[in-house]
C-alpha cells in the first residue's frame, strides 16, 4: 500500500480573514476597575465554517493509531475503542461539576471505586488512588509516598535508585520530591546489574524504581532477589506500569512484591493519547501505604458513596479534585469490555505480536541481548549505520513515508541506533508482516532514497536547529521577527 | 478469540504459554480475579445506568464555580476534537508525518499569549494546581531563594498540591492575606511578609472570591525584583487588563472555561506563559516554527534539552503527557468566538453575576456580596447555615447550589461562593432566591 499524506499550505488560524458568525452578541455595560480594562485583543474573527475547514485540513496531516501501525515502544499505541469514548461525552460526565453535593455524583464516585477496585486486582495492590493526571505525576505521587512513609518512621532517606534503562520520567520525578537520583548500569544481559544495585542500596536509599518488563522488552529474571534485597535494604520498590501490558494476568506487580506502583491508563487501558494528553496515571499501594494516599478517598457506607478527606497521614493532593475523570470513564469501560479473560490475553496477544515481528526482522536488525521479549524489542541499526550510512532517525522517516509511524528511537541509551518497537496486541498479522517488509525493504534500500525520506508526508524533514534558534513560540514572537501583520 | 495460529506456528512454539516462560513461577498468577467481558451493548448499559446517578448541570440549575464553570460549548468543538488524527496520535515526536497536531498547538500557544501578553507559551500543563506548583519552582530557578509567597484566599487544593510541588526544591510557602472589605490582595500584608529570601509572588485576577483584584498592578511596581505570578480565568481577560502588562513574569490559570466541559473535575487544562527572558527554565513541552529541508514553512517540537526525556533528574519538570487535545479544543473553541464573541461572552458572565447578585443583595438571612471589589462571574455571599447543609436541601429543589469557602479560608465560616454565567437564565436565578427564601426562614 503506498501513503500519501494530506499537503495543504493551510495558513495559520491568525492569517485567515472573514467575518465573526459567533452569535451571542451583548453589548452589556459592565465595570471594570480602572486601570483595570483590556484595551485591544487581536483575536482573528472568522466564520465557524471556517474554523472547521482549517482544523480538519490539519487533521489530514496528522497520523494516529486510526491512520495506521503506530508501534511506539513504551507508548503501547493500541486501538482506542470509540465506545470509551462515547461514554466519556455522555452529559453524566461532562456536565457535572467536581464540587456537586457527594448525594449529586454518586455515579461518578462508584464508576471510580469500582475501577479502583479493577485496578487493585489486576495488580495485586490493596489501594488505589485516580488523582494523578499522568504517568510522571503517578511517579511523582509514589516518589511523595514513599519520603512520607520513611518520614514517618523517623528514618529520612535521601536517595532514589533507578537503572538507566529507566524512563527520563522516573529520574525526573524523584528529583521533584527531593531525591537524590542514584543511576546504576544494566548488566551484560539487559537486566537490572544485582551487584551495582547491592553497591548502591544503603540505609539512605528511599526507594528502587523498576520497570519490568523493562524498556528493552526484558522480564527481570531475577525480580525475586531484587525485591527481597530492596526491602532487606529498608527500601519500598516502586513499579513503572508503563509495561504493564506484557503481563495481566499472567504476573502482576503485587505478586513481585512492589510496595508502589502507577498505571498508565492511557496505555494499557486503551484510552486515546490525544496528541500528547490527557492521560492518568492512578497509584496502588499495598495496605501499609494506604493511609499516605493523596484524599479525597472515596469510601462506601450504607450502599452510599462519599468523600473522605479527614486522613490524618495523606500526602494532601498531587492534582485538583479527583483526577482527569473522562479518561477514567473509557478505562472503566475498557476493563468492564475485555473482563478478566480479555485482559489476560490482550497481554498474550501483545507478546506474540511482539516475538513475532522480532523474528522477522532480526538478523537484518541487531539484537541486543538475545532472549525473550515481551510486549516490546529493541533492535539496533549499528550496522546499518556503519556500513550504509543508515541511521536509527533514517529507518524511522522511511517508516513514515511507508505509512508507518516509527519506533521509538535512540531509547534506550544503552543500546546504539535502537529502535524501540511495540506492536501492541491490536495489530493483525498482515500487517506486521507489512511493518517486517517495510523495515527490511529499508534496510536493503538506496541509503541515498532512504536519507531523503520522508517524501510522502506533508513537509519534507524539518530544521530543528533553525527552531531552537529562532525560538518563534507565538504569533507575537513570528510577527516581531516575520515582520509580517 | 483464539490467537493466530500461524504466529504460533512460524515462531515454532506449541503455545503461548512458551513466550512467558521468563516469568519466575514464583510470581505467576492463573487468572484474573475479575468478571467475564461483555458484548459493546451491555458494556454501554452498565456505564451508562451507572452514570445516571449524577445530577448534571444541563438538568438543575449549577451555581458552582471557583475554578472550573459550566459554559455553553459550540458542537464544532467536539467535532474538531474527536477526529481520529488528532485523537489518537501519539505527541508529535516524529514532525514530519504531525504538523496537523503541531500547527494546531502552536496555534494555541499562540492564543494564549494573545490573551495573556505573554511571549512564550507552553503546550499544557494538567490544570491549574499543578501549573501553580511547577511556576513556583520556576521561581526557584529564576532567583535562587527559598520562600513564595501566596493569597490566603486560594483554592485548599492548590495550596496542597503547590506544597507536594515545592517539596523537593524545600520552599517555604507563606500566605498573605486579603482586605476584608474589598476582598482584594492586601499590601500591607505583602509588605509584611517581604523578605529579601522571597523567590516569587502569586497572586489571582479575578481571585477566589471572584474580585478583579485592582491591586495587582502594584506588585511589580512595588517589587520589580521578585518575580511574579499571575493566576487567571482566561474568558476575563477578554476584558481585563492581561497580566502580560503588568509585568508578571509567568501567567498560569485553568484553561476549562475556554470550551471545555467541566468533567467532574478533570481533565482540564493548565495554561503556563512566560517572559522570553524565563523561557529556558520553563517546564512543558514548547512548539517552534521552523521550516523543512525545501523551505516550507513547518513546526516542531523545540528546547526539549530542559525535558525530562533528555536531561532526566536535570529537567525543570517531569512532565510528559500533558493535555494536548485540550489545547486543540481552546484553540478551537476562541477561533469561533473570535475577539468579537469572547469579549462578549465575557460581558454576558458579569453582566450576569451582577444581576444575581443584585437579586441576593435584600434577601433576608443573607449578605450578597460580602466584598466590594468588582465581581466578574462569581461572588462570596454569607450564609444562614452551614453552607454544606443549604446545598443539599438545595439539591432537593432541584438546584446546584455554591462553593462552600471554609475548606479553602478558614475563617470564612458560613460562607460560599456563587457563579453565574451564560447558561444562568431569569430562570435558574428566581428559583435560587425562592429556595433560598424558604430555607433561609
Amino acid at each position: 500500500m503506498s501513503y500519501r499524506q494530506a499537503r495543504y499550505d493551510e495558513p495559520l488560524i491568525f492569517e485567515l480573514k472573514g467575518e465573526n458568525d459567533f452569535c451571542l452578541m451583548s453589548e452589556d455595560e459592565v465595570n471594570i476597575p480602572e486601570g483595570m480594562e483590556r484595551r485591544g485583543l487581536c483575536l482573528p474573527d472568522i466564520p465557524e465554517m471556517d474554523v472547521v475547514r482549517h482544523y480538519v485540513n490539519l487533521s489530514q496531516m496528522n497520523f494516529g493509531v486510526d491512520n495506521g501501525m503506530y508501534p511506539l515502544g513504551s507508548c503501547t499505541m493500541k486501538y482506542n475503542p470509540k465506545y470509551a469514548d462515547k461514554l466519556a461525552s455522555l452529559p453524566t460526565v461532562t456536565s457535572v461539576h467536581p464540587c456537586q453535593d457527594e448525594d449529586s455524583m454518586q455515579g461518578a464516585l462508584r464508576l471510580m471505586r469500582e475501577l479502583e477496585k479493577a485496578l487493585c486486582a489486576i495488580s495485586y495492590m490493596d489501594a488505589v488512588t485516580l488523582q494523578p493526571a499522568a504517568g510522571a505525576q503517578g511517579e511523582f505521587t509514589g516518589m511523595l509516598i514513599a519520603k512520607a512513609y520513611h518520614e514517618d518512621r523517623e528514618d529520612p532517606r535521601t536517595e532514589v535508585i533507578v537503572p538507566d534503562s529507566a524512563h527520563g520520567t522516573n529520574p525526573a520525578s524523584a528529583a521533584m520530591a527531593g531525591f537524590t537520583v542514584i543511576e546504576i548500569p544494566s548488566g551484560p544481559d539487559g537486566c537490572v546489574d544485582l551487584e551495582a544495585l547491592g553497591a548502591a542500596l544503603s540505609e539512605r536509599t528511599a526507594a528502587v524504581m523498576v520497570t519490568n518488563p523493562n524498556t528493552l522488552g526484558l522480564f527481570e529474571k531475577d525480580i525475586t532477589k531484587l525485591a527481597e534485597m530492596v526491602h532487606a535494604a529498608g527500601a519500598l520498590l516502586y513499579y513503572d506500569g508503563a509495561n504493564l501490558n506484557a503481563i495481566m494476568g499472567m504476573t502482576a506487580p503485587g505478586l513481585m512484591d512492589f510496595d508502589i506502583v502507577h498505571f498508565n491508563l492511557h496505555k494499557t487501558f486503551a484510552t486515546p493519547h490525544g496528541g500528547g494528553g490527557p492521560g492518568a496515571g492512578p497509584v496502588g499501594v499495598k495496605q501499609f501505604l494506604e493511609p499516605y494516599l493523596p484524599v479525597p478517598r472515596i469510601v462506601s457506607e450504607d450502599g452510599k458513596y462519599r468523600l473522605d478527606y479527614e486522613r490524618f497521614d495523606t500526602i494532601g493532593k498531587v492534582r485538583s479534585m479527583f483526577g482527569n475523570f473522562a479518561v477514567l470513564v473509557r478505562a472503566y469501560s475498557y476493563i468492564v469490555a475485555l473482563g478478566g479473560d480479555g485482559l489476560k490475553e490482550v497481554s498474550q496477544r501483545a507478546v506474540l505480536n511482539s516475538n513475532y515481528l522480532k523474528s522477522k526482522v532480526v538478523p537484518t536488525y541487531e539484537m541486543p541481548f538475545a532472549q525473550l521479549r515481551k510486549h516490546e524489542f529493541v533492535v539496533s541499526a549499528k550496522t546499518l549505520a556503519k556500513e550504509k550510512g543508515i541511521h536509527a532517525t533514517d529507518v524511522a522517516k522511511a517508516l513514515l513515508d511507508r505509512g508507518f509511524m516509527s519506533p521509538t528511537i535512540y531509547f534506550p541509551s544503552l543500546v546504539e541506533e535502537a529502535l524501540m518497537i511495540e506492536p501492541t496486541e491490536s495489530e493483525s498479522k498482515e500487517t506486521l508482516d507489512r511493518y517486517a517488509q517495510a523495515l527490511l525493504d529499508i534496510a536493503n534500500g538506496d541509503p541515498a532514497e532512504i536519507k531523503a525520506a520522508p517524501i510522502s508526508t506533508s513537509i519534507s524533514r524539518v530544521d530543528e536547529v533553525y527552531a531552537a534558534k529562532e525560538l518563534i513560540l507565538s504569533w507575537r514572537i513570528y510577527q516581531r521577527k516575520v515582520g509580517l501583520k | 478469540m483464539p490467537l493466530d495460529r500461524r504466529m504460533l506456528d512460524e515462531l515454532g512454539i506449541e503455545n503461548v504459554e512458551q513466550l512467558f516462560s521468563d516469568i519466575p513461577g514464583e510470581v505467576r498468577m492463573e487468572d484474573l480475579p475479575l468478571p467475564k467481558g461483555k458484548g459493546e451493548m451491555d458494556v454501554v448499559r452498565h456505564v451508562q445506568n451507572m452514570l445516571s446517578d449524577n445530577v448534571t448541570a444541563d438538568t438543575a440549575p449549577c451555581f458552582l464555580g471557583g475554578g472550573y464553570y459550566h459554559h455553553f460549548i459550540p458542537a464544532a468543538v467536539n467535532t474538531i476534537i474527536s477526529r481520529s488524527e488528532f485523537i489518537t496520535s501519539y505527541t508529535p515526536y516524529q514532525a514530519e508525518i504531525s504538523q496537523g497536531m503541531l500547527q494546531s498547538l502552536f496555534e494555541y500557544q499562540s492564543y494564549i499569549a494573545e490573551l495573556t501578553a505573554m511571549d512564550a507559551v507552553n503546550s499544557s500543563n494538567y490544570d491549574w494546581s499543578t501549573a501553580l506548583g511547577e511556576a513556583a519552582t520556576m521561581c526557584h530557578r529564576i532567583l535562587p531563594k527559598k520562600t513564595f509567597l501566596v493569597p490566603e484566599a486560594m483554592s485548599w487544593d492548590k495550596k496542597s498540591v503547590l506544597k507536594n510541588y515545592v517539596a523537593g526544591a524545600k520552599l517555604n510557602v507563606v500566605e498573605y492575606s486579603y482586605d476584608p472589605f474589598t476582598g482584594e490582595l492586601d499590601l500591607d500584608s505583602i509588605r509584611e511578609k517581604m523578605t529579601d529570601d522571597v523567590c516569587g509572588i502569586y497572586a489571582e485576577v479575578p481571585n477566589l472570591f471572584g474580585i478583579i483584584d485592582s491591586q495587582a498592578p502594584k506588585l511589580k511596581q512595588e517589587f520589580p525584583d521578585v518575580p511574579l505570578v499571575v493566576g487567571v480565568n482566561p474568558l476575563s481577560l477578554a476584558l481585563v487588563k492581561p497580566p502580560g502588562e503588568y509585568g508578571a513574569d509567568i501567567v498560569i490559570g485553568e484553561g476549562q472555561p475556554l470550551g471545555l466541559p467541566m468533567n467532574v473535575g478533570g481533565p482540564s487544562l493548565g495554561l503556563f506563559a512566560c517572559r522570553m527572558e524565563h523561557v529556558r527554565k520553563m517546564p512543558g513541552r514548547l512548539i517552534g516554527l521552523t521550516k523543512d529541508q525545501d523551505g516550507r514553512r513547518a513546526f516542531c517540537m523545540t528546547l526539549q534539552t530542559r525535558e525530562q526525556h533528555i536531561r532526566r533528574s536535570k529537567a525543570t519538570s517531569n512532565i510528559c503527557t500533558n493535555e494536548a487535545l485540550l489545547a486543540v479544543a481552546v484553540s478551537a473553541y476562541l477561533g469561533m468566538t473570535g475577539s468579537k464573541g469572547l469579549r462578549s461572552l465575557a460581558r454576558i458572565n458579569m453582566k450576569r453575576t451582577a444581576e444575581l447578585m443584585e437579586r441576593l443583595a435584600d434577601l433576608e438571612g443573607f449578605d450578597a456580596p460580602v466584598f466590594s471589589g468588582a465581581h466578574f462571574n462569581e461572588f462570596v455571599v454569607k450564609t444562614p447555615l452551614r453552607p454544606e447543609k443549604l446545598n443539599k436541601l438545595l439539591l432537593r429543589h432541584g438546584i446546584i447550589g455554591g462553593l462552600p469557602l471554609q475548606r479553602h479560608v478558614p475563617r470564612l465560616i458560613d460562607h460560599m461562593l456563587l457563579t453565574a454565567t451564560e447558561m444562568t437564565s431569569d430562570e435558574d436565578m428566581d428559583r435560587l432566591v425562592a429556595a433560598f427564601r424558604e430555607v433561609g426562614q
